[in-house]
């Protein structure tokens, strides 16, 4: 009969280790792939507020002028958008799920000094750029009437006395 | 002449932790009808379309229901895809194939667990369920989450599965097959469990074509009427044959679910086996919007589910409608339960493998 089939499965179960694990005491491991909860690195992150576009419960909230970054984890469903979507690819998931808590909270994060540094420097960087551009563009317009009127006439050129105008 | 009496049964009730009530009108120990009502847990999931654009709407698909999930997105995805007239590419086919037969794995060991339960085989239903952590953790592994998955995005996959995570599948689901020869047996010869389930609930296949039944519950009348058969994902290119046994009882619709199990290994083997290389999505532009409107059909583990997609060019949807199996089955359900014996209730309710989640959304 099948019935004592099913017996030597009880019997083996009996002398063989639990399929299930001591909770508390015996932590899971989590697979790689895991979706705990998402993590900023907030050295990196450049407050360009994409993922707060693109989280689907809005659960992520980018504050420009206060340089802060903040997430709602009891809204936020762990669908890994955000991640995906980051450009400079400072967040991240973590595998590990976040503490069980009393109450809803907002968690807050200050972009760090070593960020606005680096942003501040990017932005100088980009700004003498900028600056080196215009002049350079300045001077060449300077120099092209000049060689306009030795050149014999071409659409560009008539472009840029357009522009002098 | 006996009189008769109304029980009611549910919203909870001892089968599952899902809720329908069912109006039991008895007559002694006989059901002389079942009077269904739901309702109970409408979230009005649908109605989301007005604030969530059609990419989050996966998400929402996603979460109409905790056990059918992976097909939920799936098939949302695909109508989207055919009103936007993406091709996903192959690869992509051949794991969401993969992925759906991994769901209908749980899906049906979940089952078999809680028939075990059903019937008062406490030991039995435990050893299904060990069987389906394991297939719960293969979902961990590939996905990153065991009930919500989030893989599924319009155009494709959001991660691809890399070969040797496939191979090391392949070698879990021998040991998973190994488990299941062993749970499967007193389900299809234990003499007990035969006392419970053969000649209970006949449903023949005239009464279950007429009352529109879907999946393993309509198979195991005898109709070999499978979705999978139509060919969409990469089902096309599988060689398999939709399960059917003749008895129309709770035994059949069992030993159905058994077999399918089984399908389900080979088809995963075949996926693995015949895995093309390649990219996992279609990038989608984000001027790129859906126009249009679609019906699909897939086969879910418990039964034919249609999905409706109406777009009108802009982000939000104008409509999504989903149709799921077990809004399909309560019409059987209510005839079969009409003529049968009170106790055997519970166990005729979870043969249709109800999901309530889905039917109401």
């Amino acid at each position: 009969m099948s019935l004592v089939n099913f017996n030597k499965t009880v019997i083996k179960n009996l002398f063989s280790k639990p399929a299930t694990r001591k909770y508390p005491f015996e932590p899971k491991e989590y697979p790689e792939r895991t979706r705990g909860h998402v993590v900023n690195d907030m050295d990196v992150c450049v407050l360009c507020g994409l993922c707060s576009i693109k989280c689907p419960t809005r659960a992520i909230t980018v504050d420009k002028a206060a340089k802060t970054w903040s997430i709602r984890p009891m809204s936020c469903i762990q669908c890994r958008c955000c991640v995906d979507n980051c450009p400079k690819k400072c967040l991240s998931m973590d595998n590990h799920f976040t503490e069980p808590g009393s109450e809803k909270v907002t968690k807050t994060f200050p972009q760090s000094e070593k960020a606005i540094a680096a942003q501040e420097a990017l932005m100088k960087a980009a700004k003498e750029r900028a600056a080196a551009a215009a002049a350079a563009k300045a001077a060449a317009n300077a120099q092209a009437p000049a060689a306009n009127a030795a050149a014999p006439a071409a659409p560009a050129k008539a472009e840029t006395e357009k522009k002098e105008d | 002449m006996s009189t008769r009496s109304v029980i009611p049964f549910g919203p909870q009730h001892p089968v599952l932790p899902e809720p329908i009530h069912l109006d039991l009108v008895l007559e002694d120990e006989k059901v002389v009808q079942a009077i269904p009502s739901i309702g109970f847990i409408h979230r009005g999931l649908e109605k989301l379309v007005d604030k969530k654009d059609f990419h989050e709407m996966v998400y929402v698909a996603e979460r109409i229901c905790g056990i059918c999930s992976l097909g939920h997105g799936l098939g949302y995805c695909d109508a989207v895809e055919h009103i936007m007239d993406l091709e996903v590419p192959d690869r992509a086919r051949y794991l969401r194939t993969m992925l759906s037969e991994l769901s209908r794995m749980h899906s049906h060991m979940l089952w078999l667990g809680l028939l075990a339960d059903a019937f008062g085989f406490e030991s039995l239903y435990m050893e299904c369920w060990r069987i389906r952590e394991e297939i719960l953790d293969m979902f961990e592994i590939a996905t990153g989450g065991r009930v919500i998955f989030s893989i599924m995005k319009i155009g494709g996959l959001r991660r691809d599965i890399p070969d040797d995570m496939l191979k090391d599948f392949r070698s879990r689901l021998d040991s998973i097959e190994e488990g299941l020869k062993i749970v499967s047996k007193p389900f299809v010869d234990d003499p007990a469990v035969k006392n419970r389930l053969v000649d209970v609930g006949i449903l023949t296949p005239e009464k279950a074509e007429l009352l529109g039944t879907a999946g393993p519950f309509l198979r195991a009348s005898g109709i070999a009427r499978d979705i999978r058969s139509t060919g969409y994902c990469a089902y096309g290119d599988i060689d398999f044959e939709p399960i059917t046994s003749t008895g129309c009882d709770s035994y059949a619709r069992t030993e159905v679910r058994i077999k399918e199990i089984y399908q389900a290994i080979d088809i995963m083997r075949q996926c693995i086996d015949k895995m093309p290389a390649g990219a996992v999505d279609v990038p989608v532009k984000p001027n790129q919007l859906p126009n249009g409107e679609f019906m699909t059909r897939i086969e879910q583990p418990r039964g034919e589910a249609l999905y409706y997609v109406k777009a009108n060019g802009t982000k939000f949807l104008d409509r999504m409608r989903v149709r799921t199996p077990t809004f399909a089955n309560i019409p059987a359900l209510v005839d079969v339960l009409a003529g049968c014996d009170f106790a055997d209730v519970p166990i005729l309710v979870l043969t249709i493998d109800p999901c309530i989640s889905c039917t109401e959304r």
